[in-house]
């Protein structure tokens, strides 16, 4: 497992309250993780926190699944 | 149709001198202070430093962790107090009764650290860091509706705002709620966690907290000659109401009757106490429970240990209850607790309902010098056993909004 694809799932796992073995890559936040819209805002922020970046909204609301967030995180880091 | 009855049939408690009934009460009945410096904040600047917390609250005991971080502490502590009150009560929520049963839980000032922090962390980096969980995790009814969520209670669903009387409204509102036929049980009480910066330093501005700041055990002393303002608690107290009847038939243990309800305006001040409104209060408390003011014997007063306060209230009590008063036995949990505002009203009702069920009154502490001025019998620094018929339930609240109580053994 690469280091960001460890911390996206660490952040899912704490921020939607989640064992940290049912976040896999394919999950879903809404259909899988139990999360709702609150929650989904939520976790966009903590991930801006975790990787010190803006993820506009346009893009923060096509992040379902856990590897989108993965691949976006891997696309748009410096 | 003859008036419906309203017993308590759950009792929870958050607060300064203990988590659950049973610690709580142990401790006050022992007379053991929960007023201690400061430790949420450095208060080295306030010129008050000393409050009731509560102390060694572990939030997961009663709420998974992902909802607890997303509810400011007066959250926590209103939820915790109502699911040992529920749990107590032994209610079991089925799709018959689901409708019937509801909540009323209120605070008085809601969930000022959280917005003390949220305030921070915008004014440091901008407003797309605002929680989606700010608003919700702050306002004052979600207590009622996170407990609603949490045990599918579909009855009615509202959290009075009434600053110190809070506790006392919410109570008697929801036990007309039942009388009136709205639900057959409310989950009702107060809730607050006011030791924040904001708080404490508004209401030292106002003068209205002690400062005895190098002894805080004995800061908070109703009815003393060198009383010198209230000290700030934090906590809940919450309790099952429950209709006569319905409990009957479950079988449920039966603490006390709710058997009268008042409440008043002064009209007079925003923080200055006024005599009336209290002595109206009372009153109104007793004709709606239909009782002669000889039939009680047993006050737990509002009791602040403000100096104007504490004289109001005596004077207050000698005019409701005339040559009676004196033989009243009038106690101030607060002594011990220090004040929680709109979560004062839930606590000391629980208490006070537990003064009935155990046939005693608590001591009010710290009461080394009695002010002459206050001249009724306050239980003075020991706990009394005694017999209790009826005990009355008084708060008053800023804005000059009064509630009174009246709770009877059964």
């Amino acid at each position: 497992m690469s280091d960001i694809e460890q911390r996206v799932k660490k952040i899912v796992s704490e921020q939607l309250g989640a064992n940290e073995a049912d976040v896999k890559n394919e999950s879903s936040f809404v259909d899988d993780l139990g999360a709702d819209s609150l929650d989904t805002v939520e976790l966009v922020m903590a991930l801006e926190e975790e990787f010190d970046c803006e993820i506009p909204d346009e893009e923060a609301e096509k992040i379902t699944t856990v590897q989108q967030a993965i691949d976006y995180v891997n696309a748009n880091l410096k | 149709m003859s008036k419906r009855r309203v017993v308590v049939t759950g009792l929870g408690v958050v607060s300064p001198v203990g988590i659950g009934v049973q610690s709580s009460w142990a401790n006050l009945v022992a007379g053991k202070s929960g007023i201690t410096n400061i430790t949420k904040f450095d208060a080295s600047a306030f010129s008050s430093q000393i409050a009731g917390e509560v102390k060694g609250f572990d939030v997961s005991q009663y709420l998974p962790a992902k909802e607890a971080r997303r509810m400011d502490i007066f959250i926590q502590y209103g939820m915790a107090a109502a699911i040992e009150a529920v749990k107590d009560s032994g209610i079991v929520v089925t799709e018959e009764n689901a409708e019937r049963i509801g909540v009323s839980i209120g605070s008085g000032i809601g969930g000022l650290q959280l917005i003390e922090d949220t305030d921070a962390t915008y004014k440091e980096s901008g407003p797309r860091k605002i929680s989606p969980f700010f608003i919700p995790g702050t306002i004052i009814n979600m207590i009622s509706g996170n407990l609603s969520i949490m045990y599918g209670f579909k009855g009615p669903n509202v959290a009075i705002v009434t600053a110190c009387t809070t506790g006392t409204h919410s109570i008697g509102d929801a036990a007309r709620m039942i009388e009136y036929g709205d639900a057959d049980m409310m989950v009702a009480g107060g809730a607050e966690a006011p030791i924040t910066q904001l708080a404490v330093g508004g209401f030292a501005a106002a003068r209205a907290l002690s400062t005895r700041n190098d002894d805080p055990a004995t800061a908070s002393r109703p009815w003393d000659a060198d009383r010198d303002g209230f000290v700030i608690g934090e906590g809940a107290g919450v309790m099952v109401l429950e209709e006569y009847e319905s409990a009957k038939k479950r079988g449920a243990k039966i603490y006390a009757e709710l058997v009268g309800y008042g409440m008043s305006a002064d009209a007079y001040h925003m923080t200055a106490p006024n005599m009336d409104g209290p002595r109206r209060s009372m009153r109104n408390a007793l004709n709606n429970a239909g009782l002669n003011v000889d039939q009680v014997q047993f006050v737990n007063a509002h009791g602040t240990s403000t100096p104007l306060g504490d004289a109001n209230e005596t004077s207050a009590i000698k005019a409701a209850f005339g040559d009676h008063a004196k033989k009243l036995v009038v106690n101030s949990t607060k002594s011990m607790t220090g004040h929680l505002l709109g979560g004062a009203g839930g606590l000391e009702s629980v208490f006070t309902v537990l003064s009935i069920h155990n046939q005693l009154s608590p001591p009010t502490i710290n009461i080394f010098n009695q002010d002459p001025e206050c001249d009724l019998d306050f239980c003075a620094n020991e706990a009394r056993d005694m017999k209790i018929d009826v005990g009355v339930k008084n708060n008053f609240g800023f804005g000059g909004t009064n509630g009174t109580l009246i709770f009877r053994r059964i």
